[in-house]
């Protein structure tokens, strides 16, 4: 036995990075602490594929040295030397070369910051090549196919410390007081911000916030681009939503939405109400609501306040996607309502609030403790409460029989004692409402549980008629067929009487 | 209502429509999904005049009620009438056809393709391809998206003006402006040139293809690679070079890894689809690329196709191919850093053994089996031990036995249980090829060895285990050597083992027959009777109510009936519970 070489092998080393696909299959438990060991090692990049041979890098002289006519020459003659890409998978590689790409990136992020008149126009050019050729690669695959923002560590971009550089030169050549936007759209275009986008899939949160705060700039000083940027960034949704479900930058994408939001001229454009009609209610849908639901409330608040005539989409959006079986995000969305409430004119309000109290009725009488709450909470806002009195003749029959039934079953007591309160603000608010309201309660339901009669025996009737008429079709069927054959065939078939096999009804 | 004037067939459409629309989704949705009840029983006319134009009026709910409309509008053909009037179903399908939801969309297109074949060719014209050129040239791109999926259904059987009006707005989606389009139309280009004359192919798809497969985004391209398949397939030999190849060899070497391993997936199609001669010259080259690709990602899927590709070479030449072009790029995925390649390869690097014949499996191969079984990744030990039956056929196993036997060992000693589990899902078919002489002297302690885990996921399994041994090696066999093992453990101080015992006798008694069940493991079962654990106690009532069907009648008269009546009475809820069902259903009472 070789027993030399079995502790590196030894299946209890605590090194060994195992995923369990083979046993999943068996008894279907993903182990993910076992998943997370891995993560938290993980360095990614699939930057270097193209560049086998390695040039080996010289140092220059230092640009704080140069005389002021060669200034110029030497700095693009860095950002040349800056085009040069290294492995970062290999942390011992050509750490020489690492070395002076390090120190010749520090030197362009503090020039471009510091020296005045240093951006001229053939500079633009080659500092946006030495950008793209750093920056834009293909994301590599993420480390953990089942890849969970929230619980796993995620992984690291590993060519990081020069890709730091690159962003922060990246970021000081937009923010430059010389940055003329006339010149920099000739190599600044559309197809460059379209990768600059993709990139905000980056799994590193670090490259994510250098990206969105150079996209804001860039946003912000080229305005030939905004158009198509905000028309990219839809897709980026659209697909995220209806199509892959994946996208690690969403968060990032809506914070620089919110404040684009805030900009808009009024009245809205057609454009604008679509984006919000079509992408932002919609991004409530997703599974990950959670990590960009903070950012995604701010942008429809700043829709609200910019223009008061979209509240009856949003409140329709809402509770046309509004959470099933989802507590977590039930509690999400009753708490963007409740933003939403803040900042609703009572005019608007009386346009939505039927719709609105049934579904508010509906959470209350959650088992969920935490969603009944979170609902609850509503009566303890100033504001809402007085559109809620302003309103009471609508809203309190609505929510009433619930807050009575849900008073008497829900097996918290903390909700129920919430309940009590509501129900006694409700009686100081009008208490002539209250008691009617209290009177017809049993009344009312016993109307629906007649109503309900109604139906099932609506049903019963329905099925029937639809059992009859089918077997008619089915005998007439039988008939015409016999009676071709009847055509065909010298003799005559006795017509045989089909018994009616309920196994073919489409209703059963 | 209705029924009191004797006339059920007219029941008033505001009541069902209010059905429709109850306030609670779950009742709407259940209305929905019984839609065809309310189509039946409003009859064919009614359904089209006064419920047809209700659904198309009010598509605006719930996802998952339109997903349950569009799906029942794709069976209502006999319901409005036959197929003279089934284009009264197109205007509900087409507002579904636009929902942004995917899943409706999806649906409602799939609803559509099935009732386009209802069509006569007139309506086809009349009625289907505008419906489908208005959905093309919709505003929103989800219009845009279901137009893609339904110009192949409607192609084949529109006169050729039409024809071409539909090529041209196929080619229009191919440009599209938004990439969710151009992804549906990528996805759906393979289908389409089916069913396009070959003229057409090589004229539109062709073109059409290349400017996909180099579209900006990396989501549209590897869509073509899909498309790639099929277009290859369609064209004659001599074409392949001109117009597929060179998409084809770009797509391989994309930067983007996506497409890259695209097309690894898709290469055993791809092989097949452009020929022995191509895929000599082109794709070996192309597969020893992507089995050394950077990004594991390709490796793994490439890995995944050794097997399949290197069976389907040309016979003249396939050694050659491999052994000089391929072998070397296998032989260094064996010690890959990344253990999902490793895996991957392991899956179906046996295979390759049939192919390449004995003597070059004993030299090259068998070193890399070995190297597979050391390895450091479970995982991949198990895909080879699992595939050996492969090179049993061409080596015969006791080549490896040697090093296979270690491999088992630390397996079946893993600290995780799920790779015991594994193992032990494999033992019968070892055994199987190992012989029975070998499986006593070296797996049979191992066998035993997992009754006693302290898991019981393994001690359940090692219970069926023996089970499928005894199946291979006969009830003499079970009898000599593990049936006194089990039996043994009757005694043992800690109860969870006892209980395996019965648990053992509970899957082996069927398989060892009634003179073995009866002789010895009816007795020891029976003494198990009186066990301090009540869940012994009454695992001994299951384990003879399980028995007993094996056992002949005198014996259940005799022995089990007095035990059984003795249990029914004990003083554990549970032991009489299990004690009275046997008796019940053994029929003792």
């Amino acid at each position: 036995m070789e027993n030399t070489k079995l502790p590196p092998t030894s299946p209890t080393s605590p090194t060994t990075g195992f995923s369990v696909p083979n046993a999943e299959k068996i008894d279907g438990f993903p182990r993910r602490s076992m998943r997370r060991a891995r993560q938290r090692r993980s360095h990614s990049s699939s930057q270097f594929r193209y560049q086998s041979s390695q040039v080996e890098l010289t140092p220059l002289p230092l640009l704080k040295d140069a005389a002021a006519g060669e200034l110029h020459e030497l700095f693009v003659q860095k950002l040349q030397q800056c085009c040069v890409l290294f492995d970062f998978l290999d942390c011992v590689a050509d750490l020489k070369g690492k070395e002076i790409k390090r120190a010749a990136l520090n030197e362009l992020v503090e020039t471009m910051a510091t020296s005045r008149g240093i951006l001229i126009e053939p500079v633009y050019p080659e500092a946006i090549k030495m950008i793209s050729v750093n920056i834009f690669r293909t994301l590599p695959p993420s480390e953990n196919a089942e890849y969970d923002p929230e619980e796993d560590e995620p992984t690291l971009e590993a060519a990081w410390p020069h890709l730091q550089l690159v962003y922060e030169f990246f970021l000081r050549f937009v923010e430059c007081p010389d940055f003329q936007p006339s010149v920099a759209k000739r190599y600044l275009d559309q197809r460059f911000v379209l990768q600059l986008l993709e990139l905000f899939d980056t799994e590193d949160p670090r490259e994510r916030e250098y990206l969105k705060t150079i996209l804001h700039r860039v946003y912000g000083k080229m305005l030939g681009l905004r158009a198509y940027i905000r028309k990219q960034i839809n897709n980026i949704f659209l697909k995220f939503i209806y199509e892959s479900e994946h996208f690690n930058g969403v968060a990032e994408l809506l914070e620089i939405l919110g404040s684009i939001i805030n900009g808009f001229a009024l009245p809205l454009k057609a454009e604008h109400k679509q984006f919000l009609v079509r992408v932002l209610i919609p991004l409530h849908k997703a599974r990950t609501l959670s990590i960009f639901h903070a950012q995604l409330a701010y942008c429809v608040v700043q829709f609200m306040e910019k223009d008061a005539t979209v509240t009856e989409y949003i409140i329709e959006g809402l509770l046309r996607f509004w959470p099933k079986t989802c507590t977590q995000k039930e509690v999400m969305l009753l708490g963007e309502l409740e933003e939403i409430l803040d900042v609703m004119e009572p005019t608007q309000f009386q346009r939505v609030q039927e719709k609105l109290f049934k579904q508010i009725a509906l959470s209350i009488s959650s088992p969920h403790f935490q969603v009944a709450e979170r609902a609850l909470y509503f009566w303890n806002n100033e504001y809402i409460l007085s559109l809620i009195e302003e309103n009471c003749q609508v809203i309190l029959p609505l929510v009433f029989a619930t807050l009575y039934r849900v008073s008497k079953e829900h097996w918290n007591q903390m909700i129920v004692s919430l309940i009590y309160n509501v129900l006694k603000t409700f009686m100081e608010m009008n208490s002539t409402l209250f008691d009617d309201l209290t009177s017809s309660y049993k009344l009312e339901k016993q109307k629906e549980q007649r109503r309900e009669r109604e139906r099932q025996e609506l049903w019963r009737r329905l099925e029937q008629e639809s059992d009859r008429r089918l077997q008619l079709m089915q005998e007439a069927s039988l008939n015409r067929k016999n009676l071709q054959e009847h055509h065909t065939h010298a003799h005559s078939h006795t017509l045989t009487h089909t018994p009616h096999d309920p196994s073919t009804t489409n209703a059963s | 209502m209705a029924g009191a004037d004797g006339d059920d067939s007219l029941y008033p459409i505001a009541v069902l429509i209010d059905e429709l629309r109850n306030e609670d989704v779950q009742l709407r949705l259940n209305s929905i999904k019984k839609l065809s009840t309310i189509a039946l029983a409003l009859g064919v006319e009614r359904t089209r005049t006064e419920l047809l134009p209700f659904l198309t009026d009010t598509i605006y709910d719930e996802d998952e009620v339109l997903l349950a409309l569009a799906e029942q509008l794709g069976n209502f053909t006999m319901l409005v009438g036959g197929p003279e009037y089934v284009h009264c179903l197109l205007p509900p399908l087409e507002s579904l056809a636009t929902v942004e939801e995917t899943v409706v969309r999806d649906k409602a297109v799939e609803s559509l393709r099935k009732i386009s074949q209802e069509h006569s060719p007139v309506d086809l014209e009349v009625h289907f391809e505008p419906l489908v050129k208005r959905l093309a040239s919709g505003d929103w791109f989800t219009s845009r998206t279901s137009a893609c999926g339904l110009f192949s259904v409607c192609y084949p059987r529109v006169s050729s003006t039409v024809k071409a009006e539909i090529r041209q707005h196929f080619r229009t989606l191919c440009s599209d402006d938004t990439p969710m389009v151009r992804r549906a139309a990528a996805s759906k280009l393979g289908e389409f040139a089916k069913v396009l004359e070959l003229e057409y192919v090589k004229s539109d798809i062709i073109s059409l293809f290349t400017a996909l497969a180099s579209d900006e985004q990396d989501s549209v391209r590897l869509l073509a690679v899909e498309a790639c398949v099929s277009i290859a397939t369609l064209l004659p030999q001599e074409d392949l070079e001109a117009l597929v190849m060179p998409t084809l060899r770009q797509a391989a070497e994309d930067k983007s890894w996506r497409v890259r391993y695209m097309v690894a997936d898709k290469f055993s199609e791809l092989q097949t689809a452009v020929g022995p001669e191509i895929t000599k010259n082109d794709l070996v080259p192309a597969f020893q690329n992507l089995l050394k690709d950077c990004e594991a990602e390709v490796r793994a899927a490439a890995a995944n196709k050794v097997k399949e590709f290197c069976e389907n070479l040309p016979e003249d030449g396939r050694e050659t191919i491999i052994m000089t072009h391929l072998l070397p790029c296998v032989k260094e995925l064996v010690t890959d850093t990344n253990q999902h390649v490793k895996s991957a390869l392991a899956s179906v690097i046996m295979g390759l053994s049939t192919i390449l014949g004995k003597d070059n499996t004993v030299e090259h191969l068998l070193p890399l089996f070995l190297a597979q079984l050391k390895d450091e990744c479970p995982e991949v030990r198990l895909n080879i031990i699992s595939n050996l039956d492969c090179v049993n056929e061409v080596i015969g196993i006791r080549q490896l036995s040697q090093s296979l036997l270690p491999a088992i060992v630390e397996l079946a000693e893993d600290a995780k249980w799920r790779v015991r589990l594994a193992i032990i899902e494999y033992m019968p078919l070892l055994a199987g090829q190992l012989g029975v002489e070998f499986f006593d002297e070296k797996l049979n302690s191992l066998c035993m060895a997992w009754l006693v885990d302290h898991v019981y996921a393994i001690r359940e399994a090692a219970t069926t285990n023996l089970k499928k041994l005894v199946e291979k090696f006969g009830p003499e066999w079970a009898q000599n050597t593990i049936v006194p093992k089990v039996l043994g453990m009757a005694h043992d101080p800690n109860y969870l083992h006892r209980m395996t015992t019965l648990f053992c006798v509970n899957s082996l008694s069927e398989v060892c027959g009634q003179d073995i069940t009866t002789k010895h493991m009816l007795p020891v079962v029976l003494k198990m009777a009186v066990d301090q654990v009540a869940n012994v106690r009454f695992n001994v009532a299951k384990c003879l109510q399980k028995i007993g069907p094996v056992l002949d009648s005198n014996s259940l008269q005799t022995e089990v009936k007095p035990v059984l009546e003795k249990l029914a009475t004990d003083q554990d809820m549970d032991v009489k519970y299990f004690a009275l069902e046997a008796i019940s259903v053994l029929v003792l009472a």
